[in-house]
């Protein structure tokens, strides 16, 4: 839920990182705190338990710059990705702007990123919210590993399109970041959209500012 | 609904929340009154400016006020629509206003905590008229008129793709 504060001319939005547990969301999070100059950050909160595994959530509010005389701060939270701390997570979505799923690209973390995908999908729904309408960027995380899955297959699993029904929307819609692909497309005489994606090796910052970019323009993109 | 919905509020807007936390924070003696909104975005400050980081104060007393309207369903309550932290020296009271902003209370041994509810009653009442008019208005642009594409955000960042642009290179 974004608020323009007319009388300190500030407009905030919120950024929640979602994926399953240990997938680098903290990461993502910390590096961004590492590379921003202090004067453009606020205060990095963690709330985690005493092996560093996200508790309640992470947070970190940083300035983007100046639109039209108003400061966009952007509010990043991430969400305890162990699947046992769902209600907690669900809190974290509340009055969401935009969602970066954090996937672990390592083929033994499949089967959790797509629970994590579904539970997602689940908790925004339940808000009354529809995923494939407000800004969402996949990240696929860990991608120096050796066991890391390939693309396609990850792609296949966990933004495999939705239906694209407004007619508005029916056209293709080119993939600026991957040549060849797109983001709207027509498959067997059926529109599909797909969330944009992205490769990353958070530890070493690799895609991390490309991620946050990425969606925060998304996200001002709906204002305008 | 697509995703959550945006509001903004007016410099009017402001001054009116601006005069009824000032007032009651002359009547109940406490230090300080921040208005936070349910996302843990900080809408205002008033009193004692706080010494410590009020962007993470915010976001963490929506979660502390979340995490409890959670556990008060859990027990079977509708909501707890009040909180209150008592410290040896300094302590915080929280209550809901109009079910989208939290009040935040900061007071400390200069009044007790009962005149801090008594006076904060009378604030909540206040405060929730002024947010309820403001979230009646979606659809009105900070002066009262509606913007082209039916919000005033749409009005702000209208045909503002180019200045996005630059932002992010």
């Amino acid at each position: 839920m974004s608020m323009i504060n007319y009388a300190s001319r500030e407009i905030n939005c919120k950024l929640v990182y979602y994926g399953p547990g240990l997938g680098g969301k903290t990461t993502n999070l910390e590096h961004i705190y590492g590379k921003v100059s202090p004067n453009t950050r606020g205060k990095m909160i963690s709330l985690a338990t005493e092996t560093e595994r996200t508790l309640f959530f992470d947070f970190l509010p940083v300035d983007l710059g100046t639109i039209r005389g108003f400061k966009t701060r952007f509010h990043l939270y991430t969400v305890p990705g162990q699947v046992y701390y769902n209600a907690s997570r669900k809190l974290i979505l509340k009055g969401v702007d935009g969602i970066v799923f954090v996937a672990d690209s390592q083929i033994e973390r499949m089967e959790a990123n797509v629970e994590s995908m579904q539970n997602l999908y689940d908790n925004m729904s339940e808000y009354g919210y529809d995923l494939t309408r407000i800004p969402f960027a996949i990240q696929y995380n860990k991608r120096d590993l050796p066991n890391a899955a390939p693309v396609k297959d990850l792609q296949a699993s966990l933004n495999p399109g939705w239906p694209v029904e407004d007619a508005g929307q029916q056209k293709v819609v080119p993939d600026p970041a991957h040549p060849g692909e797109n983001l709207v497309d027509r498959v067997s005489n059926e529109w599909i959209g797909h969330a944009p994606y992205l490769e990353a090796v958070a530890v070493r910052g690799d895609g991390v500012f490309d991620t946050l970019k990425l969606v925060s323009k998304m996200v001002l993109k709906t204002l305008s | 609904m697509a995703g959550a919905a945006s509001w903004s509020f007016s410099e009017n807007d402001f001054k009116q929340i601006q005069q009824h936390l000032l007032a009651f924070l002359r009547d109940s003696n406490a230090r300080c009154a921040l208005l936070v909104d349910r996302t843990g975005q900080l809408v205002a400050t008033v009193g004692d400016a706080p010494q410590f980081d009020s962007a993470a104060f915010a976001s963490l007393t929506a979660a502390d006020f979340s995490a409890n309207d959670q556990l008060a369903k859990m027990i079977g309550e509708h909501e707890f629509a009040s909180l209150v932290h008592q410290g040896q020296k300094e302590s915080m009271f929280l209550a809901d206003v109009a079910k989208r902003v939290i009040l935040v209370v900061l007071f400390d041994q200069r009044t007790t905590l009962g005149l801090v509810k008594l006076k904060g009653k009378g604030a909540v009442e206040s405060l929730t008229k002024i947010f309820e008019e403001m979230f009646n208005r979606v659809g009105a642009g900070p002066g009262g008129q509606a913007g082209p594409g039916g919000t005033p955000q749409k009005g702000l960042l209208e045909g503002a793709e180019d200045e996005i642009d630059k932002l992010f290179g």
